[in-house]
């Protein structure tokens, strides 16, 4: 019962912050609308709606780091967390109460992606929801990552490094606004290092119906998601003891 | 005499240097016990300590007889912390703040509801229960974080500079909510402001480098150190006056 009142504060900060609404549904919507037009405005198509949705969606699961970071370190740097921690709550009540809330918004936020997706032109298939449903593991990773940095850091740090860095590194290594053959060697190395392109790739074979090919990039992101928030709930549990 | 708290030889070290030393002492039930020092005294350590926020180095204390080491989950039961900064929720409003209190304390809901309407009156927040919390003044966020600490009626209160930065009439206004407080729980208060503690508080403790350096009402305070105020018997005491 504790955490479910703690989760429903969570919920409450997030969804009350116009700015989490901007950025988490808005900023996602205008890019695919945006670029949509674009690509009806060009004699060759740069982009398919079948490859560009799941790339946008995953960009803006990149928002789920933002909110969860900012909510943690503000009530560290506030002592919200610390009149928390005075109460009989445990510690799975304060790490589901921050998480669980945004597995649901995630989800929500990537529907809301794929209607759009649908409502421009995209075919409405049994793949392309594995292909929204896939993104619930995706979610994980930026969860876990909000949650580490949001332990780790103060308020500003944690709102750049999520904000900032970890936006931007989605949007240039995940493959999403141009091929990373384009660029190749150590930069596509690196890229495939990490969850971001393999959340698209896994996103893109699923929508096609190509469930081969969404291997092995469901194993890194499963990976990442669950190495992620198992680090997250241990740093977050070591902070909880000497904050 | 019947203890709400007391401390044992309660220690607390940051990378070796003692930030609460061998503090003994007892507060009585009921009683509103200040704790007063210059910056670094050790009061903020003292108060998370018998908040279960920090672990003691050595030592330990009793709250209402439970210890601060073993009995972490009795002594959650049993308190309630009003912490240095306004410790809010901000996107909630006044009402939700409380009940969320109520709720991570395992309080059911109806009975939660009727607890915020209690202190909601008591704190005359009716006019503001529905605002968020991030647009009130400083004075509301801080009345507003005491009834929080306050929602699970803990039978010890810890207040931690509840009026700093406060103009002085939103102090004096705070002052009296306080005083509504006095006799009926006991309150551990931290504060700066010498008036604040002389004018609230049954009995002052004076902290000086993590060390007890004085303990007992204003007027003996004043006339261990036959100073003719207490800012003059604070100034001897926290100064390096030395009276054990």
């Amino acid at each position: 019962m504790k955490m479910q009142v703690f989760a429903g504060r969570t919920t409450k900060e997030i969804l009350r912050d116009p700015i989490s609404m901007i950025f988490g549904i808005g900023f996602p919507v205008i890019l695919i609308l945006l670029l949509t037009a674009i690509n009806r405005n060009v004699p060759e198509p740069i982009f398919q709606l079948d490859r560009l949705t799941p790339g946008i969606a995953v960009f803006g699961l990149s928002f789920m780091a933002l909110f969860s970071a900012q909510l943690v370190a503000h009530d560290r740097e506030t002592s919200m967390l610390a009149r928390l921690m005075t109460t009989p709550m445990s510690a799975a009540d304060f790490i589901l109460g921050y998480t669980l809330p945004l597995i649901p918004m995630a989800l929500a936020q990537s529907l809301i992606c794929y209607l759009v997706a649908f409502a421009l032109g995209m075919e409405i298939t049994v793949s392309a929801f594995v292909s929204l449903l896939l993104m619930l593991p995706v979610s994980l990773t930026f969860i876990g990552m909000g949650l580490l940095c949001g332990s780790l850091f103060n308020e500003k740090t944690a709102t750049g490094v999520c904000g900032a860095l970890l936006t931007n590194l989605t949007a240039w290594l995940s493959g999403t606004w141009f091929s990373l053959d384009l660029v190749g060697g150590a930069f596509k190395t690196a890229a495939y290092c990490l969850p971001f392109v393999h959340a698209v790739d896994m996103g893109q074979a699923a929508v096609t119906g190509a469930y081969g090919d969404m291997f092995p990039h469901i194993w890194w992101v499963a990976a990442y998601g669950i190495g992620l928030v198992t680090l997250s709930m241990a740093v977050f549990r070591s902070k909880m003891k000497t904050a | 005499m019947d203890f709400a708290i007391k401390t044992c030889g309660l220690t607390k070290k940051y990378a070796g240097r003692a930030a609460v030393d061998n503090l003994s002492l007892s507060v009585r039930r009921g009683e509103l016990f200040a704790l007063l020092g210059v910056n670094g005294a050790g009061k903020t350590t003292t108060i998370r300590m018998l908040s279960c926020l920090t672990r003691p180095d050595d030592g330990d204390a009793f709250l209402l007889g439970s210890s601060i080491r073993s009995d972490e989950k009795e002594v959650k039961k049993c308190i309630g912390v009003s912490p240095q900064e306004t410790a809010i929720a901000r996107n909630l409003s006044v009402r939700e703040n409380l009940e969320l209190m109520a709720g991570v304390h395992g309080i059911k809901k109806a009975e939660a509801k009727r607890k915020a309407d209690e202190l909601i009156r008591l704190f005359a927040l009716e006019e503001i229960e529905k605002q968020k919390a991030k647009t009130l003044s400083g004075g509301w966020q801080r009345r507003l974080s005491i009834a929080m600490a306050l929602i699970s009626d803990p039978r010890i209160l810890f207040l931690d500079e509840p009026t700093l930065g406060l103009d002085v009439l939103a102090r004096r206004e705070l002052w009296s909510v306080i005083r509504q407080l006095k006799g009926r729980i006991t309150v551990i208060l931290t504060t700066h402001y010498l008036e604040e503690a002389e004018s609230l508080s049954d009995r002052i403790c004076i902290m000086k480098d993590g060390k007890l350096c004085a303990i007992g009402t204003e007027k003996e305070l004043r006339e261990q150190t036959g100073a003719a105020s207490f800012e003059d018997a604070f100034v001897y005491l926290a100064g390096g006056g030395d009276l054990q």
